[in-house]
């Protein structure tokens, strides 16, 4: 149960910094549309409502040619020829209009848009976002599901596994001390008198198991931080990892202690049930003492 | 107390009738010794008394209480209203003298101090006194039995079922063990008590039914051993 609970809150950890860094790039996502400079303000302004208008789009902000310069200027303000060029010739940098999207994984209906013949004709040659950038976005969608999905199954099979052998564990100890909860029922004991200590028992576990998970992910984040930045993969951002774990650590112990208690607890009432429904059936009993 | 209406109990896998059509009635306070060659269906009797096997078919009343309509969870009530005596004693290895016999006190809820108070009195009627800290395997084997029946009296059942308790035993031991189940007898329970010992059945003149191939042939207010 240690090592699911651990696994369990290695994955959480992992999916919330998953989450952040892919929350990251998806901040950085957005959709550029270089509009020609003989755009009418009429037009301008009929696209930015259009767009405005859609469900998934968070924002779009319209940035002047003069805007777009000021920019470039300061993004290049160490490259003194790049300056002197741009400032000899005319404002070669078109008017955007940047549009950021609430999900990056369902810009389609801003593609469409986009992709209008109408509005099509209002974009400067060298236009906008497909591409590279196109591609970009898809890759980052796919590992974002990707990874969703792994995780979610990851967390779920090794609670079913750490499940099946808390199960088996009691379905052991019921099995050790058979004749004892044989004698038991003979005498007339209630289910519950019977059941009750197993399922303490192993409540008890998942505690001990919750609190020696959370000391394990301690000690690794605390002592191993540096090691874990130096391996990974330069995807994920330890940092953060450590920091939400730090920030969130009372929770995580909550969380687990929970998990840890109701797992037990659960596989604990399934082995006893299954159990007490054997005693209750001699044909089933029969096979039992067989074995 | 105790009737028993064309009772037949088949083993599925055995494919032979354990019992068939038994008939049986045992008036309160009444001591009856079943006896039997092995396997006649001596055990099985007391089984479907404590209701751990269910009858193929036939009518099955324990005081007052009809196994036809007893729900699974109203088992464990039944069960705390019969004393069972085991033939392989059935105690619990790890506990004391004195704890498995408030063992049997703890599961039926009764508080501390009735257990303090009961379980001592009880130990006494079965000459147990000053072994209250012994553990079983401490013990002679009359000595285990009469732990055992302790146990079985201890919340003073009305019907005292007894399996073998001298089976294991040497003539003078058996003898104290059915010394004491004639006590508690006397105190007003009734004692169904199965043997295979021709000499106590011939002593006790008690009420004797015999059973063989699952049938009852014989059944004596006043019998000997005969098979």
């Amino acid at each position: 149960m240690v090592v699911t609970l651990t696994i369990v809150l290695f994955s959480i950890i992992a999916n919330a910094t998953f989450n952040n860094t892919i929350n990251e790039i998806n901040s950085k996502i957005d959709i550029s549309v270089y509009l020609k400079d003989t755009v009418t303000e009429q037009q301008r302004d009929d696209l930015i409502n259009q767009l405005k208008g859609l469900p998934n789009v968070a924002s779009v902000e319209y940035v002047t040619k003069e805007q777009a310069l000021e920019k470039y200027r300061e993004q290049n303000k160490d490259n003194l020829n790049l300056l002197l060029a741009i400032s000899q010739t005319d404002n070669p940098l078109p008017a955007t209009v940047q549009i950021k999207p609430r999900d990056p994984i369902r810009i389609n209906d801003i593609k469409t848009v986009l992709e209008d013949p109408k509005n099509l004709a209002l974009q400067s040659d060298e236009t906008s976002y497909s591409g590279d950038r196109k591609e970009a976005i898809d890759k980052i969608t796919h590992a974002t599901a990707f990874f969703r999905k792994a995780v979610f199954v990851g967390v779920v099979i090794f609670a079913i596994i750490s499940m099946l052998i808390i199960f088996n564990t009691i379905r052991m100890a019921i099995f050790n001390r058979r004749s004892e909860l044989r004698i038991m029922r003979l005498l007339g004991a209630k289910p519950w008198y019977i059941r009750g200590p197993f399922i303490i028992e192993t409540m008890i576990y998942g505690i001990v198991a919750a609190v020696a998970s959370i000391a394990i992910c301690n000690f690794l984040f605390a002592v191993q931080s540096q090691a874990f930045d130096a391996s990974s993969l330069g995807l994920l951002d330890i940092t953060y990892a450590n920091d939400y774990f730090a920030e969130h650590f009372w929770m995580f112990l909550l969380m687990q202690l929970v998990a840890g208690m109701t797992i037990g607890a659960v596989s604990a009432l399934i082995a006893t049930k299954k159990y007490l429904k054997m005693q209750n059936s001699s044909k089933i009993r029969f096979r039992l003492f067989r074995r | 107390m105790i009737l028993l209406d064309r009772v037949t109990k088949t083993y599925t896998r055995k494919k032979t009738d354990a019992l068939y059509r038994i008939n049986l009635h045992v008036e309160p306070k009444e001591f009856v010794i079943v006896v039997g060659p092995s396997g006649a269906g001596k055990s099985t009797l007391l089984k479907l008394l404590t209701r751990e096997e269910k009858p193929t078919t036939g009518k099955i009343i324990v005081g007052g209480i009809d196994y036809e309509h007893l729900k699974e969870k109203e088992i464990p009530t039944l069960r705390r209203k019969i004393g069972v005596v085991f033939q392989d004693f059935k105690l619990l290895p790890n506990k004391t003298v004195f704890e498995n016999v408030a063992f049997a006190l703890e599961i039926a809820g009764y508080s501390n101090r009735e257990i303090r108070h009961t379980v001592p009195k009880v130990l006494n009627i079965v000459g147990l006194k000053g072994k209250e800290n012994n553990y079983p395997r401490e013990l002679s084997g009359g000595e285990t039995q009469r732990v055992a029946i302790a146990r079985a009296v201890v919340r003073q059942p009305k019907i005292l079922i007894a399996d073998e308790p001298t089976g294991n035993l040497d003539p003078k031991h058996a003898w104290d063990v059915i010394k004491v189940l004639e006590k508690i007898n006397k105190y007003g329970t009734t004692v169904l008590l199965t043997t295979h010992n021709q000499e106590i059945v011939n002593k006790l003149k008690r009420r004797v039914v015999t059973i063989k191939d699952g049938k009852i042939v014989s059944d004596k207010a006043s019998g000997g051993y005969e098979i």
